[in-house]
């Protein structure tokens, strides 16, 4: 398959990702859509490095994914603590940094 | 072989995007994300990217996606549609300024985000990206296996690695430090009985103890030392 096809797919899944993001408002599904679109990124990362031949684009994907499971932690921590302290798990009700 | 392989793994993606924006259960949604990332590591195989669709299994689809599954189960969290989303139907506290025009406003945003990512990525018509990518010959040091990723990273991309190491170490302090106990556990009577080795040891030292808001000399008086006076400030 030519690299095309992999850059249509990433393309589908990053803009589903964003999708996700923008019309949710469960926290945890907020940052479930924000891995779909770091691996939209990720697959093109891949397509790219492959068509390349070197391995750039795959050492960069690893660091993508280390960069996720970073947010991940901090994440879900702070989901966590908001559990805690009873706060809605709602980003629509969130809005105390609105001002 | 290759383009059928290349389907099947193709749509199993997009069905687990799919499933993970819009199904209702949050759980049901982390399940779709682990079939998502199985079947994209599926199209990193096809990639010739071994080594990553090997990560992306292991670490990504077990390690990160069993924490999310602990933190829905413990959570839970109502579940949502994004049809009624969409709608504005089923929602207690509309918040002002926010209603379902802002969601099929996102929605519009997505689409136009596809368009545009199509445009830039395909529509430009870039030779290269037509084609298969570079001649590729298997072997035990070639493109793609470990032996080619970990001299990369250990030579060309140290600085990188090390900075990734580094993160790493910073968000795991921040998810203790964010998922600690700041309450307290209910009073107990073994509070009091006191080690030697507590005397010993300073306070606001970050002992489990100190997390579940056991303290050492004195609980609860608020005074003293630093890491008592901020667990007991947190007191909910």
């Amino acid at each position: 398959m030519s690299i095309d096809w992999y850059l249509a797919v990433s393309a589908i899944v990053f803009s589903l990702g964003a999708l996700g993001v923008m019309t949710r408002r469960n926290p945890l599904v907020v940052l479930l859509c924000l891995e779909l679109m770091l691996n939209g990124a990720n697959l093109a990362l891949i397509a790219f490095s492959r068509m390349w031949g070197n391995g750039d684009g795959q050492i960069l994907a690893i660091v993508v994914m280390t960069v996720a499971a970073c947010e991940v932690c901090i994440g879900l921590g702070m989901i966590v603590a908001l559990y805690r302290r009873r706060l809605p798990i709602d980003v629509d009700e969130l809005r105390e940094l609105q001002g | 072989m290759s383009a059928v392989l290349f389907f099947i793994a193709a749509i199993g993606v997009i069905a687990g995007a799919v499933g993970v924006v819009v199904m209702r259960n949050p759980f049901f949604s982390v399940l779709a994300l682990v079939c998502h990332l199985i079947f994209l590591a599926v199209l990193f195989l096809l990639l010739r990217a071994e080594f990553v669709a090997a990560v992306q299994v292991v670490v990504y689809a077990g390690a990160v996606m069993v924490l999310y599954v602990f933190v829905v189960a413990y959570v839970g969290g109502e579940g949502e549609s994004i049809g009624e989303r969409l709608h504005g139907v089923g929602n207690r506290s509309r918040p002002p300024g926010g209603g379902s025009a802002l969601r099929v406003g996102g929605a519009a945003v997505g689409g136009a985000l596809l368009v545009e990512l199509m445009i830039a990525l395909l529509g430009t018509g870039l030779e290269a990206t037509g084609g298969d990518g570079a001649p590729y010959s298997p072997g035990p040091r070639t493109y793609g296996t470990p032996a080619f990723i970990g001299k990369l990273l250990l030579t060309r991309f140290l600085l990188a690695f090390e900075l990734a190491s580094f993160l790493l170490l910073i968000a795991a302090v921040g998810g203790v430090v964010l998922a600690r106990r700041r309450g307290g556990l209910e009073e107990d009577d073994d509070r009091a009985a006191l080690t030697p080795l507590d005397l010993l040891r300073p306070r606001g030292t970050g002992t489990t103890a100190e997390g579940v808001g056991r303290m050492t000399l004195g609980a609860g008086d608020g005074g003293g030392g630093g890491g008592g006076g901020v667990a007991s400030g947190y007191r909910s």
